[in-house]
């Protein structure tokens, strides 16, 4: 195994680890054009196709188009209703191309993927792309308890080799390889702290957070309470009810329609040896996220740009960890160095060196399972994001980490 | 160290033909692994084909010494996030064994605050049910 993923073992941002590519078809050729979101809240008290409806039909809006324009649809694996059904709620009848993404957050920016593979390839004109959750009133996937209500037995043999043992929730599995982290390079918990400060400080200037209104300081990080060992109450993303959407076309039709485009300059999506849903724990190293890196790699050959050309990032933080080891993957700072890179917050607000999740990210602006990430890239590329990044023209936005997970590098026309 | 609370079903593993070899070998006491025959190499979990030379007959079960080291491991601390047949606080360690590979379990015998990386353990097993048998992870001398 350490012999597969050498070119990983030595891992730096290096643009030669593939030739650089010329027959990817999506490269600069679809765009995101519309966007749409229902209000962020910890109890909806509707259901969710009736969100999921909503964010779609702001999206259309957003965008100037009529539901008839709609004629493709991509989604996660794990909704809890039919895709037909939301079809029906929302009149569409032309509907010729539907896909689903796997891998849960990971899949995040895979569907925007899948999205623009189908309009630039002529199956689809306009798809919109959904996901709808009641993470904090329904059945909660970050919650000990919700496990118990509905299985006695693990339901994939490669849960089985952990449920037993109470190893449950996205924070513990990710806790196992966030401490093996901190342990090899030295990380402190105060280090730790400055990414879940950031991004409180940045959900203040956004009135759509959940966390509006409520900044926490460095002193408050460290004395909130541990969840998992080696992670804090603060260090958990927001368990959020709501939904969010967003449309696809090719680039020609996107110069016609409302809103300034935002075009998918690369998309990636990366699966790499001994991946699991986040126990990865028979790779040669774990302190380390092996499908953020090869996604990256991949993302900055199609793109021809580097990490030093990105304006504003939103990373994937279903835990603080889980952001910041991406930092080190992406190529915007060097391995084990993350810790260091963030102290003090400057590297990583606006105006730093890379700007991250502008409107909050997962921690403190909403969990809708990173389409909220997409669209603060969309708005940071239409100049509309309440902490705009001046004058930027690339905006980076990753998916899940510790499992198999993608990426999108959107840019100005 | 792990206490079950009463009355709280334990979750039981999902056994299936690739990976009843391992959990049948537990329900004895014994802790196996997969290993292919020509490459040597040993993979967990268990899996249908060597992801090397993709042969699916060369595939077989081989007795670990049961010791290793913890690798990294996590104490679940609050019932925010911990199932609830457990009581708190509970440890899962990732252990690496002699053999290379790493598996998780909770400990046996050591208080959760003792736990540390690179602490040398060995397995040991426990009978929750007639039928269902699980492992775990003691002190061992270096």
């Amino acid at each position: 195994m350490r012999k597969v993923l050498s070119e990983y073992m030595e891992r730096k941002y290096r643009a030669d680890l593939k030739p650089p590519v010329d027959g990817n078809l999506i490269k600069n050729r679809a765009a995101i054009v519309g966007i749409g979101q229902t209000k962020y809240s910890r109890f909806s008290n509707r259901d969710e196709l009736d969100m999921a409806c909503e964010a779609i039909k702001a999206a259309v809006d957003d965008a100037g188009l009529t539901m008839q324009d709609i004629d493709g649809i991509t989604a996660f694996t794990i909704d809890r209703f039919a895709m037909p059904m939301l079809v029906n709620c929302l009149g569409m009848r032309n509907i010729r191309y539907s896909s689903e993404v796997t891998g849960g957050g990971g899949a995040a920016c895979g569907v925007t993927m899948h999205a623009a593979a189908a309009v630039v390839t002529g199956m689809a004109n306009y798809v919109v792309v959904f996901r709808s959750l009641n993470e904090a009133s329904g059945q909660r996937y970050g919650r000990g308890d919700s496990y118990a209500e509905y299985m006695l037995t693990a339901v994939t043999p490669h849960y089985g080799y952990h449920w037993p043992f109470g190893f449950v929730t996205p924070l513990g599995w990710a806790g196992v390889w966030g401490k093996r982290w901190m342990y090899e390079f030295g990380i402190t918990r105060e280090q730790i702290g400055w990414w879940p400060v950031v991004l409180r400080e940045n959900a203040q200037k956004n009135p759509n957070a959940i966390f509006y209104g409520r900044p926490i300081t460095l002193k408050d990080y460290m004395e909130s309470p541990m969840i998992v060992d080696p992670l804090k109450l603060h260090d958990c993303c927001v368990d959020t009810d709501g939904a969010a959407a967003y449309i696809v076309t090719t680039v020609e039709r996107a110069r016609d329609l409302k809103q300034r485009p935002a075009i998918i300059m690369a998309a990636a999506q990366s699966c790499p040896i001994e991946q699991e849903i986040q126990t990865i724990y028979n790779r040669p190293v774990i302190s380390g996220l092996v499908e953020t890196w090869y996604m990256a790699q991949e993302l900055y050959r199609i793109a021809g740009v580097g990490p030093e050309d990105i304006d504003v990032a939103q990373i994937y933080d279903p835990y603080s960890i889980g952001g910041i080891i991406q930092l080190e993957e992406l190529g915007f700072c060097e391995r084990g160095e993350s810790g260091r890179f963030i102290e003090g917050g400057d590297n990583i607000r606006v105006g730093g060196k890379i700007p991250v999740n502008t409107a909050g990210g997962l921690l403190s602006e909403a969990y809708i399972h990173g389409y909220n990430l997409v669209i603060e890239g969309v708005r940071q590329i239409r100049g509309t994001s309440t902490n705009q990044v001046p004058d930027c023209e690339l905006s980076l936005v990753t998916a899940g980490p510790g499992v198999p997970t993608s990426g999108i590098i959107l840019r100005r026309d | 160290m792990v206490e079950y609370v009463k009355g709280i079903p334990i979750m039981r593993p999902y056994i299936d033909q690739d990976n009843r070899g391992y959990w049948d070998a537990v329900k004895q006491h014994k802790l196996v692994l997969q290993r292919c025959r020509v490459c040597k190499e040993f993979y967990h979990p268990p899996r249908p084909m060597c992801p090397v030379c993709h042969s699916q007959d060369t595939l077989e079960w081989v007795p670990s010494s049961g010791k290793g080291i913890v690798y990294s491991f996590v104490n679940f601390t609050s019932d925010r996030m911990a199932y609830p047949a457990f009581k708190l606080p509970y440890s899962v360690v990732l252990v690496e064994l002699e053999e290379g590979v790493r598996i998780t379990a909770n400990t046996h015998e050591i208080p959760a605050e003792e736990v540390y990386i690179g602490m040398p353990v060995e397995v040991t097993f426990e009978d929750l049910a007639p039928d269902f048998t699980l492992y775990r992870f003691k002190k061992r001398g270096a």
